[in-house]
């Protein structure tokens, strides 16, 4: 096999993006918390190989940084510090989800077509390497939005916010040359840092869809 | 950078964008809460008087930075507003310390992060690159969250959560959107840092794919839109502003509101440049009306003075919005003055029920009342204040909000009733609920009036005022430009 072959190339690329949307629909079906979080370390393993495969691509050594941050920061640094703020929070029951994993796994599959019918026709003139890495970082961006909203723990709520910005860095690193890459997945970061910190410091368990009075308590869990 | 420097003069945009940053270094590290205080004031004065040298030296436009006729007047007001909240801190932030509502370690905080957000505004606004400009908003996002949960208070942090998870996701799908704008840029321009600023994207605009660029609108409509407080996306707004300090509720309503639609409408002046893509001023109608008569239902029966307010900014946003999606010479002049004018009167507002809660020692409405006979300034200049508001004579918010209408009704006569609508909701649920704070028989506690708060409040009134009566015809024409200017 022949690594400079544009077609290896492309399929590289294919199968990195395409198991980072098939782990994100592992994501959404997962039903403890630990798994949960498990995945997403594969999520974002696959996410720093895939920029990596990209940086060789394309010959841009500093996609490089961004590749080790992901690699780093979100597979390893991330979930080791969630599975601490899980165990701390006494939250590892099971996840709560608005929808039944059906539902949310056919509005899935719906959203992942959605995204091959908005990008496959604007994407076409430009080469298959770029059509493909948008459309699956624009399936992965809408499968995090849906983890978003069809949780009811904060902790899930957050691992979709870091799916669906594992979605941006993929589509920023695939169009060529992007400037300020790097710089934008160091802010990400620290976005994502901020958000875990948080969710350790104010012990948040659930997330707030209601200003009720009940709820202020600070060791109320949302009656079911 | 350093080529800056070596030049006979400084160059004013990197003052207006390295005091405020280097501030927020010395302001984390300084103690002592009363010369941190000073010290805020003093960083806010400075990068007011940068900002306004950008007036006469105005530096060349390059890949990163520029300054145009459109972004320095938003630079002005943004710096006027973050000085007389600057000045309005001290005396607010001291009184709060006194009764033992925040603590002392926080209140550093407070100053380290007001001028990170100063900092990230003005980088913002003079962002020629959208990645920087995408970076920078982030930032400003991330300062303002830390001071909204700055009581830490249960409600105060799930405001500040709240703010903070949908803030993040909006701003998320704005990244996606200039993405893909990027994704087209570089097809025509090529690779590299032109690709993404917005000065070579306008004269290139005709060039880039009309496909892409509606895709891109729709991402950054919702994702800027989150930020600007649009309805459906307005869920953190009446949180965020009633539960953090009310100075700092002045500056999201004044400037941050107006910061989220600043970057909206950046990429739809691209849009207007390319004349094959959809057009961008339906949507933004659709969003305005939607979020004005949504804002002025939300008036009715409102508990909270300071969440009363919120959902005015709400509404004021959305006849923005309206006002630019429907485009034109009249409509441009009115959403860019309602803009400057809504920001000055909504943070006269919250520096006056600031000082309202802090005298009556609660932010509930039914515990305000008779303000006019147990505290007449602050009565009558919370009387104003909801007279600008509302858009009566006259205030400059009555010339933008008449001129407006009138415009809708001579070209969209349809689209003016729920315009016309939603303005009368909000004027009488507006008065409705002050006329019992501010008349009547005064009840509750009574603590004197600090004579401090005055000069910030009456600064932004008699501008508002006297913007109503005369604008110099010089600042008119200039304003007219920036209108055309946004097509």
């Amino acid at each position: 096999m022949e690594f400079s072959d544009p077609k290896v190339q492309l399929q590289i690329a294919y199968l990195l993006g395409g198991s980072m949307v098939v782990v994100n629909f592992a994501l959404l079906y997962q039903s403890r918390m630990s798994s949960v979080i498990n995945a997403f370390a594969i999520h974002a393993t696959i996410l720093g190989l895939a920029v990596a495969w990209q940086a060789n691509v394309q010959n841009a050594p500093n996609l490089y940084i961004t590749a080790a941050i992901a690699l780093v920061f979100k597979a390893l640094a991330l979930p080791a510090a969630l599975h601490y703020v899980v165990r701390k929070l006494n939250v590892h029951r099971t996840v709560e989800m608005v929808f039944g994993t059906g539902l949310t796994m056919m509005a899935g599959v719906a959203l992942v077509g959605l995204a091959v019918m908005i990008m496959q026709p604007v994407t076409q003139h430009s080469g298959a390497l770029v059509t493909i890495d948008l459309i699956f970082a624009m399936a992965v961006l809408f499968l995090g939005v849906l983890m978003m909203i069809t949780r009811r723990n904060a902790v899930t709520q957050v691992i979709g916010f870091m799916a669906m910005e594992n979605g941006l860095i993929l589509a920023a690193v695939g169009v060529h040359g992007m400037p300020l890459v790097v710089e934008i997945s160091v802010a990400l970061a620290v976005l994502v840092a901020f958000i875990v910190f948080g969710l350790f410091l104010f012990r948040i368990r659930e997330r707030f869809y209601s200003l009720d009075v009940r709820y202020l308590d600070p060791d109320s869990r949302i009656p079911q | 950078m350093i080529a800056a420097f070596d030049a006979t003069s400084v160059n004013p945009l990197y003052l207006t964008l390295g005091v405020p940053a280097l501030s927020t270094l010395v302001l984390f590290l300084l103690p002592g809460y009363r010369r941190a205080a000073r010290c805020n004031v003093l960083a806010s004065l400075v990068t007011l008087l940068a900002s306004l040298a950008l007036l006469w030296s105005r530096p060349a436009p390059n890949d990163y930075l520029f300054v145009d006729d459109f972004n320095i007047y938003l630079v002005l007001i943004t710096n006027f507003v973050c000085l007389t909240t600057s000045v309005f801190s001290v005396s607010y932030l001291t009184h709060e310390l006194d009764i033992g509502r925040l603590r002392r370690p926080y209140a550093r905080f407070y100053h380290a992060m007001f001028q990170g957000m100063v900092f990230a505004m003005n980088l913002a606004l003079v962002s020629n690159s959208l990645g920087l400009m995408w970076v920078a908003v982030e930032t400003a996002t991330l300062a303002t969250v830390v001071i909204v949960g700055l009581y830490r208070t249960e409600a105060a942090i799930k405001a500040s959560w709240k703010y903070f998870i949908l803030a993040s996701m909006g701003i998320s799908l704005a990244l996606f959107g200039t993405t893909l704008l990027y994704f087209t840029a570089q097809s025509v321009i090529g690779s590299g840092n032109a690709a993404l600023a917005w000065t070579v994207l306008r004269e290139r605009a005709a060039e880039l794919d009309p496909a892409v660029l509606n895709i891109t609108f729709v991402f950054v409509l919702v994702g800027y839109g989150t930020k600007a407080g649009l309805v459906p996306m307005h869920a953190w707004l009446p949180d965020a502003h009633s539960e953090g300090p009310t100075p700092i509720s002045a500056v999201l309503s004044g400037l941050l509101l107006n910061l989220g639609l600043y970057a909206l409408l950046r990429f739809k002046m691209l849009m207007g440049a390319n004349d094959q893509t959809l057009a961008p001023g339906p949507l933004m109608m659709g969003l305005g009306l939607a979020s004005l008569l949504f804002g002025a239902l939300m008036l009715y029966g409102r508990r909270d003075i300071k969440r009363l307010f919120a959902y005015s900014s709400i509404e004021h946003m959305g006849l923005i919005t309206f006002a630019f999606g429907l485009g034109g010479p009249l409509a441009n002049l009115a959403g860019i003055l309602h803009m400057v004018l809504h920001s000055l009167t909504k943070s006269a507002l919250f520096f006056t029920i600031g000082h309202v809660a802090q005298v009556k020692g609660t932010q509930e409405i039914a515990g305000i009342r008779g303000l006019t006979t147990s505290h007449p300034v602050l009565g009558w200049c919370l009387v104003l204040g909801v007279i600008a508001i509302a858009g009566l004579p006259p205030t400059g918010l009555f010339m933008s909000e008449f001129l407006l209408v009138s415009t809708t009704f001579a070209r969209e006569p349809l689209l003016a009733v729920p315009l016309v609508l939603g303005l009368l909701i909000a004027l009488g649920c507006l008065i409705q609920r002050v006329q019992a704070m501010a008349f009547g028989e005064p009840t509750g506690s009574a603590e004197p009036f600090k004579i401090s708060v005055l000069p910030p409040l009456a600064a932004h009134l008699v501008l508002v005022i006297v913007a109503g009566l005369y604008i110099p015809a010089p600042l008119m024409a200039w304003f007219q430009h920036v209108a055309a200017l946004l097509g």
